[in-house]
């Protein structure tokens, strides 16, 4: 058993999951947007703002942006553990690491609150 | 109609490292003539450069594939150099490029310390654990559990696999890697263990078996045709039903 503080499951099954399961949700929801664009020919703002005013859609959209915040983590964070360790970079690996995992928790938290806002305010 | 590769001399160029003395690896390049009408394998290769310049190290042992020992990288592929013949090896026809397997310590030439690769076998326990008091004469399996270790228990740990394994190359110390993995799941996967909820959760987390990103490098090079994606991807699916 490898441990790692940083992984927020702890468990490489549940990252794995996730990581599936919020793909489906994710393809789900880029084909109803392309469904939705592909019905309505004349896009203008005010057909844009009706789909997205009708509730079920908003949770979908609120669901997909989850999925694609968790998504998010996972990749990244298997990535930054891949490429920005002690091993590749030498003795400041980690702290760069520490660094750059903060940073994706920032944004992907800014992006979360911002898209909820988003949709729920719309 | 195979196209025979006609060659008479090859230009062998080897990677060269002893720590003692070298500040840093270089390759060495050696001519060497090939006895005609034979396709020689690469170990011999390297016999005839040794005659030339009797420092070069590699390993090797029972010299017909079963030892594991001269696992190394040839013209950019990894194998086994006792039973990859020259005919078989890619690349231009006249010239061979041997490196030590990628990603572990080299301690001299063509030799690389296996240590941190057998610590990850060892962490998958590749022994039976059964604790129930052994019958008289030995533990029955019907044919059919047999037939489940095929495909499995033929691993020489040769290596080639892990080494070739570009998660491994990043976490060797977290990732069990191919080599490794494929012992895990032959040990789950006998009717005789009796171990394998332990061992299953010795495994999830997100380094041991998770890492792998399934691209089968590993199946791409084993000598023994060995397919430790597929024990892989048996593994991941056990502790799905396990942990849901
Ligand atoms: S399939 Fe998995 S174990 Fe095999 S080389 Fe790829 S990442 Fe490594
Ligand atoms: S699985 Fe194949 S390549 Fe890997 S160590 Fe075993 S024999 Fe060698
Ligand atoms: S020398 Fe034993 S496997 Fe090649």
């Amino acid at each position: 058993m490898v441990t790692n503080a940083t992984s927020f499951s702890r468990s490489g099954l549940s990252d794995w999951i996730i990581q599936r399961f919020s793909a489906v949700i994710l393809a789900a929801y880029t084909l109803f947007i392309l469904a939705v664009l592909g019905a309505t020919p004349e896009l203008d703002y005010e057909s844009w703002r009706a789909v997205f005013s009708n509730n079920p859609v908003r949770l979908f959209s609120i669901i997909s942006l989850f999925a694609l915040c968790g998504h998010t983590w996972v990749g990244m964070w298997t990535v930054g553990t891949d490429y920005l360790t002690g091993r590749q970079l030498g003795g400041n690996g980690t702290f760069i690491r520490l660094i750059y995992q903060s940073f994706c928790v920032l944004l992907i938290a800014v992006y979360l609150l911002w898209g909820i806002q988003i949709f729920w305010g719309s | 109609m195979i196209l025979e590769r006609v060659i008479d001399t090859v230009l062998v160029s080897i990677y060269r490292y002893n720590p003692e003395v070298d500040t840093k690896p270089s390759m060495q390049e050696y001519e060497v003539d090939l006895p005609e009408g034979k396709d020689l394998m690469v170990l011999d290769v390297l016999a005839l450069v040794k005659e030339q310049d009797a420092s070069v190290a590699y390993r090797r042992s029972c010299r017909e594939g079963v030892c594991g020992s001269d696992g190394m990288n040839i013209n950019g592929t990894n194998g086994l150099a006792c039973i990859t013949p020259l005919s078989a090896v890619g690349g231009p026809a006249n010239k061979l490029v041997l490196r030590p397997l990628p990603g572990l310590p080299v301690i001299r030439d063509l030799v690389v310390d296996m240590a941190i690769f057998y610590q990850q076998f060892e962490k998958v326990r590749p022994y039976m654990i059964n604790d129930a008091p052994a019958p008289a004469i030995e533990r029955l399996q019907t044919p059919e559990d047999r037939a489940k270790l095929d495909g499995l228990y033929e691993c020489i740990l040769c290596a080639c696999c892990s080494t070739n394994c570009p998660s491994f190359w990043w976490n060797p110390d977290k990732f069990i890697g191919p080599a490794g993995l494929l012992q895990a799941y032959r040990f789950l996967a006998d009717s005789r263990d009796t171990a394998t909820e332990e061992r299953l959760s010795d495994l999830d987390d997100p380094f041991s078996v998770f890492r792998c990103r399934g691209i089968m490098n590993c199946v791409a090079v084993c000598p023994k045709g060995l397919n430790p994606t597929r024990a892989i991807g048996h593994i991941r699916s056990m502790l799905i039903s396990q942990g849901t």
